[in-house]
């Protein structure tokens, strides 16, 4: 059972009263977008075993979407997040990288 | 190998047992297979075993990081039926459904297929319509099942509770040869039968890495050394996303835990496979006499092997209302697998972006039954670059939007 704290209304809660909306941070694709463009947004998956960047919806509470970093393997949650973002905040991949130092956000580089 | 029979039995009585030989070897990695498949749950070991069978490619390994059906095929709730929607899975779900009636003598091994029956509960109009569809399909597939009403189902299986208050039961889809196998006996029996024709299955293996030259696989690195290989096979259900990444591909896949709980034992009391998708609960009673249930997946990735308790309540709350008797039952174990799920619910059997690289994957709740064959086809996929069975289950599908659309059909397809 996950306990999530919602970024937008601040109650923390237990899973049910989420639900969970899969990847995050995926670009979408309009008309004029390639097949393979189509296929890889609406089927492709990172589906990592580890750090995964997903949405959430806070539907039995505030009912708004946010994002939340949390890790596969081990269930561990990073942090939650504001939806109006195409990237993690600096906070969130700190916390990441304290439990994983050789992670990284697309095409981010070494520091 | 030394063939199973009723004399062995008695023999071996004789002594005390003392005779029996190892039923699979343990075998060490070799330098160089012709083919690799990792993964030994039951659809890399069937894939193994119809290679050698069927086409006569015996130099093959089967690399598991764990033990030998120990993933998903071990974890299962066993049913077995082919009553599928769309006409590819019907081709491919019947044609594994009736390699299950003679699995044991083929291999020598018990896996203790039970026809018993499987009745599919219409709980809902929609089910309804939904469920005669399917018959008509079926009857069109040659797959026999067909639409019951509620006495029926009622003499079928007495302890149901027809009105419920939420979920009345409005009739059935029955596949009257649909039911059950021992699990562990198909992955062992395959196994045993794959080790007796040469080939090496080889546990606590993990492959960890895929190695390529030019766009063609030349073999794998594992956590014991590297193996070179002219095909590989992978076969890893959950964890084909890892895999996929290693050899440079994605997958339209997203792996997700299903849980599954058995009871105490109790007195025969339900002689078919009873599954109720509208609210996302199965049963059937093992032969030990405990009810074996299953439920719906959770919403979130994960691999963990573990899934949210309350979907354990939800299932069990909805299967107390349509048979009040399992309400005094004490639940003994709870436990969870991985399972590797597609965009339209339906499998990956296909040539990959690599060369030489094939992949069997995306059964996610309902791949039990599916086990010969998928093997079987597969195997020919793997050996002569197409086959029949799998035609319409490749990758490409996505990109063309050429779906096979089961989760309509099935809700949950188990
Ligand atoms: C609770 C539950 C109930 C289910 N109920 C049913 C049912 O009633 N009917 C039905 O038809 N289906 C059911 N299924 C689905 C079914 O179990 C699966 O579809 C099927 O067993 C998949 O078989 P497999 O051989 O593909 O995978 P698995 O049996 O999971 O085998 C894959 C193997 O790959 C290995 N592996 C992974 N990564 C590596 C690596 N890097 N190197 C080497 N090896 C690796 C794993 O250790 C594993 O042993 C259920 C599943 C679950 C979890
Ligand atoms: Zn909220």
């Amino acid at each position: 059972m996950l306990i999530l704290t919602c970024p937008c209304c601040h109650v923390t809660a237990e899973e049910t009263e989420f639900h969970a909306g899969g990847e995050a941070h995926l670009t979408r694709i309009g008309p004029g977008g390639s097949e393979g463009e189509f296929e890889s947004y609406l089927f492709m998956r990172q589906n990592p075993k580890g750090v995964h960047l997903e949405r959430w919806r806070h539907v039995y509470g505030c009912g708004k979407w946010f994002h939340l970093a949390r890790d596969t393997a081990t269930l561990h949650v990073y942090g939650a997040y504001s939806a109006q973002t195409t990237a993690p905040p600096d906070h969130i991949r700190t916390a990441i990288k304290d439990r994983h130092p050789d992670w990284r956000w697309q095409g981010e580089v070494n520091q | 190998m030394k063939k199973y029979s009723v004399f062995a039995v008695a023999r071996e009585a004789m002594r005390h047992h003392s005779g029996w030989p190892r039923a699979w070897r343990d075998a060490q990695p070799k330098r160089r297979y012709d083919v690799i498949i990792v993964g030994a749950g039951g659809h890399g070991l069937a894939t193994a075993y119809y290679l050698g069978k069927n086409f006569g490619v015996t130099n093959v390994a089967v690399l598991e990081k764990g033990w030998l059906g120990g993933g998903n095929t071990g974890r299962n709730t066993t049913i077995i039926r082919s009553n599928y929607l769309q006409d590819p899975s019907a081709a491919i779900y019947e044609k594994s459904r009736s390699l299950y009636e003679t699995l044991s003598q083929d291999l020598n091994y018990n896996v203790m297929f039970s026809p018993r029956g499987v009745i599919m509960l219409a709980q809902t109009e929609h089910e309804v319509r939904g469920y005669k569809r399917t018959a008509h399909a079926n009857a069109l597939q040659g797959v026999s099942t067909e639409f019951i009403g509620p006495e029926r189902v009622k003499q079928l299986v007495p302890i149901i509770n027809l009105d419920g208050p939420r979920y009345p039961v409005l009739g059935g889809l029955w596949q009257a040869r649909g039911g059950t196998a021992r699990h562990d006996a198909v992955a062992w029996g395959y196994a045993r039968a794959c080790s007796d024709m040469g080939m090496d299955i080889i546990q606590k293996c993990e492959v960890t890495g895929v190695r390529q030259t030019g766009g063609k696989v030349t073999g794998v690195s594992t956590t014991r050394g590297d193996i070179d290989c002219d095909k590989l096979g992978l076969v890893v259900a959950g964890h084909s996303g890892q895999l996929a990444g290693m050899a440079g591909f994605r997958l339209p896949i997203e792996s997700v835990a299903l849980q599954a709980l058995v009871s105490e034992p109790i007195k025969p009391c339900m002689d078919v496979v009873v599954m109720a998708n509208t609210v996302h609960g199965y049963m059937s009673q093992s032969d030990k006499g405990e009810m074996v249930i299953g439920g719906g997946t959770d919403g979130y990735n994960n691999y963990t092997q573990r899934g949210s308790f309350h979907h354990i309540e939800e299932t069990v709350r909805a299967l107390v209302e349509t048979f009040p008797m399992i309400s005094r039952l004490k639940m003994l174990r709870q436990w969870g697998g991985i399972v590797d799920v597609t965009g339209d619910r339906s499998p990956i059997l296909s040539k990959t972006p690599v060369e030489g690289i094939f992949i069997n994957a995306g059964w996610g709740t309902g791949g039990f039954k599916a086990i010969p064959g998928s093997g079987w086809g597969f195997a020919e996929l793997m050996a002569k670059g197409h086959s029949p069975l799998t035609q319409a289950f490749g990758l490409e599908r996505f990109a063309e939007g050429r779906f096979i659309d089961e989760s309509v059909a099935a809700g949950v397809a188990h």
